[in-house]
């Protein structure tokens, strides 16, 4: 075990993997020479050479296609979109090319892509570097939508993402590289005392589709991903209420079975999303959970997410989702 | 090399094509440029070595049908048979199918009608290996590769025997066994993916080169651009070919770009780039085997303007009445590529109109029977088609519970 934060985590991940399979390759832009604008691929062109770890012209689309390419003739590619607000470009040949490649052709063609990008708010970016678009991805049938939280399921869970045979959309929430993120933004602990700081050096994997149990409890069902998670831990603490806490990890396709066992305990449940609330992913969760959950329910689900605007700038922090109307949630739950 | 017509009035141009319907359409005595007029550089010159290529045309065979020049690529009497039977069989065989469409037995067909040469002749110069990443209308690759017609005709019905299960429009051909990668409906989009296949190639070690095609019209893509680029940076073993038909749907290539020609783009990205006549199967033969020798030496993309003319409409749902001359196509100065190579190996005595009627008549029949055949796996009206459960399946490599549960749903 080492202590690790996700950065390292991921680029641990990373490493093994250019070392197990001769055929992975990871490219995109800034993360050759550089090391990525977030230090991700740091030392790994150094250490497995240009050709397979290198920079890419700044073209996202054409990123995503080369990636295809790839994966069609043997290769297990590993592209970087360097901001998930930048994935935009690459849309149609991730939505309509590499999500139905396997199933246009029959199953003679597929292609491994596994995209790395970096997700989510708290870092100042204003709208064009905020953004959490997992629904746009999640809607797509072919494609694997996963969202880490932390540096040991980072590690494990990109590790099975490029072990994948389908393509896979691999978010990173950049206010958690360094450190979990509790809803101040005053205060930034970093990883190194956080038990999932702990990371194996070693090769290890986390399956796909499986959501983890952060915590358990009886009163409450709070699901989140990304950064979330920890607001969401936050938020339960300041609720009072002994509420269970589920880190979904992987979006499509879901772990529906741990949700429903939750929900089913607890009688009532609060989704927590950055993305905004009309058609975000919660809205799936919650049609869901009511058709299996409907007669065990003892209050209406509750959707804590992002606002249907733009994502601001400055006033980031009343955008988020924060503990404390987290915590209202889990409280009207209890009060319905 | 044509002039680009355009509208001026203000406020901003508007391109125009050379002729509308009612109109007659002269593209005069036939083209300026006359095989002999561009030398063939060596594999390892540089892209401005190509300068007076991508703006002139290189054409083999002359109005009489004569092969001239340093570009004929003297190809035996054998080769130049193969590929004319192939361009026949490949026109039989969209009559076919197109009467098929009409008569409701296809939802849907496009015709590669006077562009046969193109993906036959550039597929023949290529080696087995070598990946084709197609456009809808170089379905002619796979006779050179021997595809079995049922086959296609059982994928354009889309009926028990389709490999893809029904799952796409006809024409929409995956055939994994001759290289030809999945076609796919949105345009352009095949042209960086094949950068890609190239690069992994290289990367592997492989002796393989991967051709891909596109449209004048496609060439407005972000898609194309990407490719270009990416190719110019990274220089794998990849042949990039603009097919310069004139019309994508009713756009006129005048409307498509501001640009001169196509071939002088892959200029400005520094790789070889050629302007070649997409009707002489010759040419065709030659430009290609250049750019799969240049690729095979490890020296990176080239960039072709393939130049011709869209002899027929768009696809069936198509009709160019409503903004073409209607007989546009007689009076191309590029002709017709079958008769072209036809009237060369009659010239060199290799070749008579007994041979080429009796030709046509085996064809048409081997046509009929496969198109027989196919219909045994199921026609579109009352199929069998491919059971209900493959709309589930390859989705993923395995069925995800969601997905099963749904087919469950269905029942089927």
């Amino acid at each position: 075990m080492a202590k690790m934060n996700m950065i390292a985590a991921l680029n641990s991940a990373l490493d093994l993997q250019l070392q197990r399979d001769p055929n992975v390759v990871i490219f995109g832009e800034d993360v050759g020479y550089f090391g990525g604008v977030f230090r991700v691929t740091a030392g790994l062109q150094e250490a497995h050479g240009a050709h397979r770890v290198f920079d890419s012209p700044l073209a996202e689309g054409g990123i995503a296609a080369v990636a295809f390419g790839m994966g069609i003739n043997g290769l297990r590619p590993v592209m970087e979109i360097q901001f998930a607000d930048y994935i935009f470009p690459a849309y149609d040949q991730i939505v309509n090319e590499m999500a139905k490649l396997r199933h246009r052709s029959g199953g003679e063609f597929w292609t491994p892509v596994t995209i790395r990008t970096p997700a989510g708010g708290g870092i100042r970016g204003g709208h064009h570097h905020s953004q959490s678009p997992e629904a746009q991805f999640t809607h797509t049938p072919g494609l694997k939508v996963v969202y880490c939280s932390n540096p040991y399921n980072a590690k494990g869970l990109l590790t099975s993402a490029i072990e994948c045979n389908d393509p896979v959309v691999f978010f990173e929430p950049k206010r958690c590289y360094r450190g979990p993120f509790y809803g101040d933004p005053h205060k930034v602990p970093t990883w190194n005392s956080h038990p999932d700081g702990e990371v194996p050096e070693e090769y290890y994997s986390i399956p796909l589709e499986q959501a983890r149990v952060v915590k358990e409890g009886g009163a409450c069902t709070v699901i989140a991903w990304g950064t979330m998670v920890h607001v969401a831990e936050e938020g339960i603490r300041q609720s009072g209420i002994d509420a269970e806490l589920i880190d979904l990890q992987t979006l499509l396709p879901w772990d529906r079975d741990t949700v429903v066992e939750s929900v089913r305990k607890t009688g009532r449940c609060v989704i927590v999303h950055e993305a905004p609330k009309t058609s975000g992913f919660g809205a799936e969760m919650s049609a869901s959970i009511q058709e299996r959950c409907f007669w065990h329910l003892e209050a209406p689900i509750e959707r804590v997410t992002g606002w249907d605007t733009p994502f601001p700038h400055t006033t980031e922090w009343d955008y988020l989702p924060s503990p404390g109307r987290i915590a209202e949630a889990i409280v009207r739950t209890q009060e319905a | 090399m044509p002039e680009r017509l355009t509208a001026t009035e203000a406020p901003y141009t508007i391109g125009i094509p050379p002729f509308r319907p009612g109109e007659e359409a002269d593209f005069g005595e036939g083209f300026v440029e006359q095989p002999g007029d561009l030398n063939r550089p060596e594999v390892n010159c540089s892209a401005q070595d190509t300068a007076t290529h991508a703006v002139g045309l290189i054409r083999v065979l002359d109005d009489e049908h004569v092969a001239h020049g340093e570009w004929n690529p003297n190809l035996d009497e054998e080769t130049l048979l193969k590929g004319l039977e192939h361009m026949m069989r490949l026109r039989i065989f969209d009559d076919r199918m197109m009467k098929m469409q009409r008569t409701g037995l296809l939802s849907f067909y496009m015709r590669s009608f006077g562009e046969e040469a193109i993906a036959i002749a550039q597929t023949m110069a290529l080696e087995e290996q070598d990946w084709l990443f197609p456009s809808y209308r170089q379905p002619g690759a796979q006779f050179v590769r021997g595809r079995d017609m049922v086959s296609m005709i059982c994928h354009c019905i889309g009926n028990t025997e389709d490999n893809v299960r029904g799952r796409q429009m006809p024409v929409h051909y995956t055939w994994k066994e001759g290289r030809f990668i999945s076609i796919s409906s949105p345009v352009g989009t095949q042209f960086p993916q094949a950068v890609g296949v190239a690069m992994a190639s290289a990367y592997r070690g492989l002796d393989e080169a991967c051709i891909t095609w596109l449209g004048d019209g496609t060439s407005a893509q972000g898609d194309f651009h990407y490719a270009v680029n990416f190719a110019s940076t990274f220089k794998p073993p990849v042949i990039l070919n603009v097919v310069n038909n004139q019309w994508a749907i009713s756009t006129h290539a005048n409307l498509a770009t501001g640009g001169r020609t196509f071939a002088e783009r892959g200029l400005a990205y520094d790789i070889p780039s050629f302007r070649v006549d997409g009707n002489d199967f010759l040419a065709l033969y030659a430009v290609t085997k250049w750019a799969r020798d240049r690729a095979g030496a490890g020296l990176g993309p080239t960039f072709i303007e393939v130049y011709t003319y869209r002899a027929g409409a768009h696809s069936s749902s198509d009709d160019p009445i409503a903004y073409r001359p209607q007989d546009e196509f007689k009076h191309w100065p590029g002709g017709d590529p079958i008769e072209r190579l036809k009237g060369h190996l009659i010239g060199r005595g290799l070749w008579d109109e007994d041979k080429h009627t009796a030709l046509t008549e085996r064809i048409d029949a081997e046509v009929m029977a496969a198109y027989k055949e196919a219909c045994t796996f199921g026609d579109l009206a009352n199929g069998p088609y491919p059971p209900a459960s493959t709309i589930f399946t390859e989705v993923y490599e395995e069925v995800p519970w969601h997905v099963q549960e749904q087919r469950e749903e269905l029942g089927k």
